[in-house]
């Protein structure tokens, strides 16, 4: 039911873990649907130069969180914004249509880190 | 990779002595039974006589065994065949909240075309109380139906005690038995069911065929129309290989069910011991009435789907109750009716043994299991280390 790539994504996740100074953390979701996303991004210069996730969820949720990761990396945060859950389930091959909303929050858990860092930034400007 | 299964309340595999037993009439006998030549009446005759084992085994008569698909649609022949025939007297059915789908769906299908259900409560062991369901009866009842043992959490209930407050207040009682004939001892007239539902891949028969039990005197409304096979109670030709495997595969697993028991029992508390040394699970259900072959128990911050995916990648085959694996948004109706909350029914494990399984698969399982839930706890944003 899973493409290739999400299951690579899913036995070998990349990124797992917090980065424990982050510039912005979102998180989304919620344990009584069985999924939540907690995304962590270091910007350095308008550039995201590390992400991290932790991820409660099925293996289409856990796909899409390293997914994301790796679309991130190295983007500018103008860069990262454009970027949508449909472009992460494209990025995997696909989702089970079952999985398009319940399991693909990434992009929003992005969102929400990158509107974090932003609130931040404007506070100490 | 090594291979184990323990997903036997989902299915089992079919015993070779039942596949001989079967071969023959995939092959050489070939007839259709409602034809009068020399290969029908082999038919036939193969048909009577697994039926007059199946009915043995459970203390029926063999007028009183209709052969079926399998269990859904036994238990759809039970309950609709039921409503049809009595919705003059009264439009009341009593059920639990943990009954199969096959049962759920039937009495909702009924509520859609103007009955009521009442659907009892059950304790956080998954009993329901025999109190409640006298409490529950009205002058409109016509059906109780309750399973023998829950297919999640494998709690046995107390049919017999049912079965006297249906027979006492002269209602038509039905019970899901697919997860314990061949492996309960059964007896219809002991435990007071006038309906019965058993399933022939559950006990080392083959898919596609099952039975309901209908007692004497019982109206039933049909559902199947066509020919006037098993006494026009349910038309279509007979899945022949399939019945004859069915008899055999009861016949074997009431023979040889206390050791099977014995055995399978010894590897669930291995199992339930192994278990034990992870921290942060939930073992549901009851200890005491419980089929000898069940564990289910919750991880704590972690998913069913994702524990399942990465069982599989080991080779070991399990079930969950997680919405994932239920096909809906939600966790198991089952772990929820016991007061599980969503959070930690969504982490369910369901472990199902079966007789061919061994002590060193429980530990390979049990040291799979102990590195899985660590890996996915250390993922998992609702973990503290």
């Amino acid at each position: 039911m899973y493409s290739e790539k999400v299951m690579d994504h899913f036995q070998r996740p990349r990124n797992v873990g917090e980065i424990p100074d982050a510039s912005g953390i979102g998180e989304v979701g919620n344990a009584r649907c069985g999924d939540i996303m907690k995304l962590w991004i270091k910007v350095e210069d308008n550039v995201i130069v590390d992400i991290k996730f932790k991820t409660f969820g099925c293996g289409a949720a856990i796909a899409t969180s390293s997914m994301i990761t790796e679309l991130v990396m190295g983007k500018t945060i103008e860069e990262a914004e454009k970027i949508t859950d449909k472009a992460v389930a494209e990025a995997l091959d696909g989702l089970p249509p079952v999985k398009m909303h319940c399991s693909n929050l990434a992009a929003d858990a992005l969102q929400k880190a990158i509107a974090d860092y932003k609130s931040k930034k404007s506070d100490i400007s | 990779m090594k291979q184990v299964y323990f997903d036997h309340a989902a299915t089992t595999p079919v015993d070779p002595r039942v596949f001989a037993e079967m071969k023959p009439y995939l092959t050489e006998k070939l007839g259709n039974p409602s034809s009068i030549y020399a290969y029908g009446r082999e038919a036939r005759k193969a048909i009577d006589d697994a039926r007059e084992i199946i009915a043995n085994c459970i203390g029926a008569t063999a007028q009183e065994i209709v052969f079926t698909s399998g269990g859904t649609e036994s238990d759809n022949l039970a309950i609709k065949g039921v409503a049809l025939a009595l919705k003059d007297k009264g439009r009341h059915i009593i059920t639990s909240a943990i009954e199969h789908h096959a049962v759920l769906d039937s009495v909702k299908f009924l509520e859609k075309h103007g009955f009521k259900v009442t659907y009892l409560p059950v304790d956080s062991e998954g009993m329901v109380d025999v109190k409640d369901l006298e409490n529950a009866i009205t002058d409109e009842t016509i059906l109780i139906t309750i399973m023998h043992a829950n297919n999640e959490i494998g709690t046995i209930q107390p049919i017999k005690e049912i079965g006297e407050i249906a027979k006492k207040h002269n209602i038509v009682f039905h019970s899901d038995a697919v997860q314990t004939v061949g492996v309960l001892p059964i007896d219809v007239n002991e435990l007071n069911v006038d309906l019965l539902t058993f399933s022939a891949h559950k006990l080392y028969g083959p898919k596609g065929v099952g039975a309901l039990y209908v007692r004497k005197g019982v109206r039933l409304g049909t559902l199947i129309h066509g020919g006037g096979q098993e006494r026009k109670r349910r038309a279509g030709t007979e899945n022949v290989a399939g019945i004859v495997g069915f008899a055999k595969a009861v016949e074997l697993a009431v023979a040889e069910q206390k050791e099977v028991n014995q055995k399978v029992q010894e590897l669930r508390e291995r199992l339930f011991k192994g278990l034990e040394s992870i921290p942060h699970i939930r073992f549901n259900g009851s200890r005491t009435h419980r089929l000898p072959n069940n564990v289910n128990v919750c991880f704590e911050f972690i998913e069913g789907e994702s524990l399942l995916l990465n069982l599989d990648m080991n080779g070991i085959a399990a079930s969950s109750g997680s919405a994932c694996t239920s096909g809906s948004l939600d966790p198991s109706h089952v772990l929820l009716a016991i007061g599980l909350s969503h959070e930690i029914a969504h982490g369910s494990l369901r472990l199902t043994l079966g007789k061919e399984n061994t002590a060193e698969e429980v530990d390979y399982v049990v040291e799979k299991l102990e590195e899985i839930v660590q890996r996915l706890r250390d993922m998992s944003p609702l973990y503290n280390g």
